[in-house]
């Protein structure tokens, strides 16, 4: 069954800014093969599906139209596991200081 | 309305988006009033401060490095190791100096009934835009370039999205590509919201009291001027109002030192290596082409004119930064982000070498968090195919290998030949405006790149020669 959204559910939508073709010039070749894309988190105003277009108001009070990229966005950034050649650096710098201390 | 289009009518919506008629201030296809235009933005010094602390922003903590200038001097010459000091930027209320930059726009965009601000940013500005706004009931869009082609985002700038929209900003992510502008002009166009550019005079003059405060705290606490100021250099602005600040409060011996992370080899605007590096900001992928050519901003005229204002330019690696984070963390109790701690490194490296009576002042801290810390950068930097080690900074490679150095005597700088950057600057001037300068021009440019009139004239006859 298609994910629904309701109007007021916080969503996010994606936009194409400019295919491929219609970037501006002098980009890295690497760059301009690939469409300049955008995406905007808002309140879904309609009910829709991930993948339909639809439109959103913003919390700027937009209203913007895109396609349904995700029902409830979050934050998935994080930490991680620390890296040893970072763990290694407080102590050396301890022993440092501690050396010729009473 | 297409990307040519939009272009095309760039001065009149940037006319209307800053209440700002740059073409005031032009004198001819190359020069302008520099001084005219920091001006026309109506502001006094003590008024700036006075608006600043209405809502919090500056009069930050000098502190005084004192266990990491201790174990500077374990490794100095004897007589050697400068007291390292640092202005801590984060306690503003989105947690960087850049609330003193946005501060300023917001407040008079309020004042001149703009219902909103806009800002094209990846960085830290974004979330002192939001928060500004905020705090004078201004709607606020920021845009920011976060993803790569394959939608993955750069972890620094997922945070400072979050940290946006956390602060009520509506949030446009798009992927790379020097079309932000576009956007922004697109946004401006239909918003008819102010553009709180980072390269307005209101947001460069929002940065002078950040150089005045500086001045007075180590005044009052050390009883001298500060010996050398340390000012992570990507766009220019904090350079050039960091300076003009210091400037202002009679500073005039203290040396001005611009240090960026070294990323040479990685293009800003290319798919493959945007997420190749571990710094969003600070880096010299910024610094080098802004400081040669300022003018390349979103305003006609850019406030941040760097070469003004540079007395010494240093690059630092990328292991050399997180070194630096990990020791403010571990031996000073302060956990703060990678912008600041850039000329941190440098400081660390250039206290070696001087006078132990001598000051030497990192300009800012940010705050750091998910995301934006070392060790989310180091996954993503794995990730992303980069080796991270231990071992001698030297073989550091941008894009390639993150080398942390093992010990303290390895954190060092490199010098950047500005006279090139001064050449190259007068060059690219005579590209722009298409002919050959006229003689109040050669005095402009001089004043540009703060050299004598024969130097520029040198510069410019090597040019016609080649």
């Amino acid at each position: 069954m298609p994910e629904n959204v309701q109007p007021g559910d916080w969503v996010r939508i994606h936009i194409v800014i400019l295919p491929a073709r219609a970037r501006a010039p002098g980009i890295p070749p690497d760059t301009a093969s690939h469409p300049y894309d955008g995406w905007i988190n808002g309140w879904a105003t309609e009910k829709a599906c991930i993948g339909e277009q639809t439109t959103i108001r913003t919390p700027a009070g937009r209203l913007v139209r895109g396609t349904l990229a995700e029902a409830g966005p979050g934050y998935r950034h994080s930490f991680g596991k620390p890296h040893p050649a970072m763990l290694a650096v407080g102590p050396s710098l301890r022993k440092l200081l501690e050396d010729g201390e009473e | 309305m297409s990307y040519a289009e939009i272009m095309a009518r760039k001065n009149e919506i940037l006319h209307r988006a800053t209440g700002l008629d740059y073409r005031e201030f032009s004198r001819g296809p190359l020069a302008f009033d520099y001084e005219a235009m920091m001006e026309r933005i109506g502001y006094a010094p003590d008024e700036l401060r006075g608006i600043q602390a209405a809502v919090g922003v500056g009069n930050t903590p000098l502190l005084e490095l004192r266990r990491l200038t201790d174990a500077v001097r374990r490794i100095s010459p004897k007589g050697k190791g400068a007291r390292i000091f640092v202005k801590d930027e984060a306690c503003n209320p989105s947690g960087s100096f850049k609330d003193r930059r946005a501060s300023i726009s917001a407040f008079h965009a309020r004042k001149k009934g703009y219902r909103g601000v806009i800002a094209a940013t990846s960085g830290n500005y974004g979330a002192a835009v939001a928060s500004q706004a905020a705090i004078y009931g201004l709607r606020c869009i920021i845009v920011q370039e976060v993803f790569d082609s394959h939608a993955r985002g750069q972890p620094e700038i997922l945070e400072k999205g979050r940290k946006c929209e956390a602060l009520g900003a509506e949030v446009i992510q798009t992927t790379v590509g020097p079309e932000l502008f576009y956007v922004l002009l697109s946004l401006l166009d239909e918003t008819v919201f102010f553009n709180a550019s980072l390269y307005t005079p209101f947001s460069i003059a929002g940065i002078e009291t950040l150089g005045a405060e500086i001045a007075e705290r180590v005044r009052n606490l050390a009883g001298r001027d500060p010996d050398v100021v340390a000012i992570t250099h990507a766009g220019g602005g904090n350079v050039t109002g960091t300076t003009r600040g210091l400037r202002r409060a009679g500073c005039h011996e203290t040396t001005v030192l611009a240090v960026s992370v070294d990323l040479a080899g990685l293009h800003m605007a290319s798919d493959n290596d945007f997420n190749r590096k571990s710094f969003t900001t600070g880096h010299t992928g910024f610094a080098m082409p802004f400081t040669t050519w300022p003018d390349r901003v979103d305003v006609p005229r850019n406030a941040a004119r760097p070469l003004r204002y540079i007395d010494r330019f240093v690059t630092v690696t990328q292991g050399e930064v997180f070194y630096a984070t990990e020791a403010l963390a571990q031996i000073e109790g302060l956990e703060r982000g990678p912008a600041g701690n850039t000329s941190l490194a440098a400081a660390i490296s250039l206290a070696r070498d001087m006078d132990r009576d001598q000051i030497i002042v990192v300009s800012e801290t940010e705050y750091t968090g998910a995301g934006k810390h070392p060790i989310a950068q180091l996954n993503f930097a794995e990730e992303m195919g980069i080796a991270v080690e231990s071992g001698d900074p030297q073989q550091n490679a941008p894009g390639r290998r993150i080398v942390i150095p093992a010990d303290l005597a390895q954190v060092s700088v490199v010098d950047v030949d500005l006279d090139r950057l001064r050449e190259s600057y007068v060059r690219r001037a005579v590209q722009e405006a298409g002919r050959m300068p006229e003689e109040h021009e050669i005095d402009y440019l001089a004043a540009e790149t703060r050299a004598s009139a024969e130097r520029v004239r040198g510069w410019l006859s090597m040019r016609s020669k080649t």
